[in-house]
């Protein structure tokens, strides 16, 4: 059977220059990078480069690179240490409502600690308006987080436009980037940021990597207590092979972004365009234009997203949804709801993420098993029966 | 390791009774689409025993294959042997559910249970049991 992985977003495979670059440092290279012999150097080096490539990639300085275990861990690290670290001047923070969980939970967490937090909403295309962020500054004011682009729905946010609205009170302005980094062009003095997330296993390196980008001379409590690693805010011995990973796929991400954006929304757009010509009831989920070149996000009514994912698994796809059946909490997707879109249709929610591997013989696989895989589930579903009684009484949908 | 046993793909994969009863002696519906499950069990009764069973569900994995394995257990028990498939019963069945899967279990016995006691208050015995609606 044909095999498809459509869940990129879920992680990328590493790629083989990039596996290469790690090996020697399982093997040969195994030093301590903050031994004083020789076997340290070669460590110390290593990570040395790595803070230059990921630098790179998002148009930073290397000495404001901090490297962390992931993307979860930078936002982790960046919202509790950046608000602590402020906290004399105020206790107030805002994140958007569609922010990863890494954010919105350590968000949650800080109010538990004492901040209070306020949620920016986002329009139906899931982007935030920057005069609505402006509207939830206060004083007391002291950290703003929005992420770049969203995991789920895939759309882009105008962090620019955002941080110039942040500037302007004094705040610290952080923006979770682990579904952009690498896909899409990143540069922070752009941006107007101070503080930035990314992991590597979003553009074809390790898990268990993941890196923060600090502003200098932006304070931020230390993450993890110990030794000197990382300036001292992040200790823990170096997980050198995986740095080098990050390093060799932020180096590829950048050399080849245009191009891998190129083939990649070629893709998405077959996807956006022929699945809702296909079936009917389907709609596109996050902004038509504005978002990640590889991210085919959708609803399909009357049935439920891991059924479906569960019969396009059965055919050899391999896909996400955001219904309450698939998240271990049984919550249908925050993202959705936010967006406005009912519960029910949120249900039906199925993410397609497209990656190196992918050709259009795929998206062809997916356009011919997708409409029997819905008109079974639907056959299956009071929702649609009732929608089909309605729809014969005469009334229209 | 797959998150469902062999049993509750099989139930997924090839649903059995899958449908609508026209003219069915009772119907139980319970769910809402916000929690991510719905199912309507449709049942015809004779002489006391349940003679078909159809359903129709909205749902994951799980809940297809609960409302499948419970159509499956109550096709020809006697009404008061069919109020007694519990959702822990079930699951045993399906030879597990997920953890936090197991509150689709409980809507297919409960849905069921509400098709016979739709009957019943059809019948005018509703009372009889104790069952409520």
């Amino acid at each position: 059977m044909r095999q498809v992985y459509l869940d990129y977003v879920a992680t990328t495979p590493v790629l083989p220059k990039v596996l290469e670059a790690m090996l020697p440092y399982f093997k040969d290279a195994y030093g301590n990078a903050q031994s004083l012999h020789d076997w340290g150097d070669k460590a110390r080096e290593a990570v040395g480069n790595a803070r230059g490539k990921v630098a790179d990639l998002i148009g930073g300085g290397a000495e404001e690179i901090i490297f962390t275990a992931s993307g979860t861990e930078s936002n982790n690290f960046a919202i509790k240490g950046l608000a602590m670290a402020q906290q004399a001047k105020g206790k107030h923070i805002v994140v958007s409502a569609i922010e990863h969980f890494s954010v919105l939970h350590s968000a949650r967490t800080l109010e538990k600690w004492g901040f209070e937090l306020t949620e920016v909403p986002v329009d139906k295309y899931g982007v935030v308006d920057p005069k609505d962020v402006a509207k939830k500054m206060r004083k007391d004011t002291v950290l703003v987080s929005i992420m770049h682009a969203n995991n789920e729905v895939g759309t882009i946010q105008p962090i620019k436009e955002i941080a110039n609205v942040v500037k302007k009170t004094g705040a610290i302005f952080h923006t979770d980037a682990v579904a952009s980094a690498g896909s899409i062009p990143i540069n922070v003095k752009e941006l107007g940021v101070d503080a930035l997330s990314l992991a590597a296993n979003q553009f074809y390196g390790p898990k268990g990597v993941g890196a923060l980008w600090l502003k200098k001379g932006v304070r931020i409590i230390p993450f993890l207590d110990g030794g000197v690693q990382e300036e001292g805010r992040r200790a823990g011995t170096e997980n050198v092979p995986a740095i080098a990973g990050l390093s060799k796929a932020a180096e590829l991400a950048k050399a080849e972004m245009a191009a891998r954006a190129k083939r990649f929304s070629a893709l998405r757009d077959k996807l956006i365009t022929e699945l809702p010509k296909r079936i009917e009831h389907v709609t596109v989920t996050g902004h038509p234009t504005q978002r990640l070149p590889g991210h085919a996000s959708f609803c399909v009514e009357f049935i439920e997203g891991e059924a479906m994912l569960m019969l396009l698994n059965s055919q050899g796809i391999a896909v996400s949804s955001g219904s309450a059946c698939t998240s271990r909490a049984l919550k249908a997707s925050h993202v959705l709801i936010a967006m406005g879109i009912p519960h029910e249709i949120a249900q039906g929610s199925l993410l397609f993420s497209f990656g190196l591997d992918n050709t259009e013989e795929d998206v062809d696989y997916v356009l011919e098993t997708m409409p029997p895989i819905v008109d079974r589930l639907r056959q299956m579903s009071p929702l649609y029966a009732k929608f089909m009684k309605e729809k014969a009484k005469g009334g229209k949908k | 390791m797959p998150v469902y046993s062999d049993k509750v793909m099989d139930h997924f994969m090839s649903p059995r009774n899958v449908g609508e009863i026209d003219n069915a002696d009772g119907v139980g519906e319970v769910g809402n689409p916000v929690c991510g499950d719905m199912m309507t069990f449709y049942i015809k009764v004779k002489d006391n025993h349940i003679s078909d069973v159809k359903y129709k569900t909205f749902g994951c994995g799980a809940a297809i294959a609960v409302s499948s394995m419970v159509s499956e257990m109550a096709k020809g028990k006697t009404l008061e042997e069919a109020k007694k498939i519990t959702p822990s019963l079930v699951a045993k069945e399906l030879e597990g559910l997920p953890k936090n899967k197991y509150h689709c279990s409980n809507l297919g016995a409960e849905a069921l249970g509400k098709a016979i006691d739709n009957y019943l208050k059809k019948q005018g015995e509703g009372s009889k049991k104790g069952g409520k609606k």
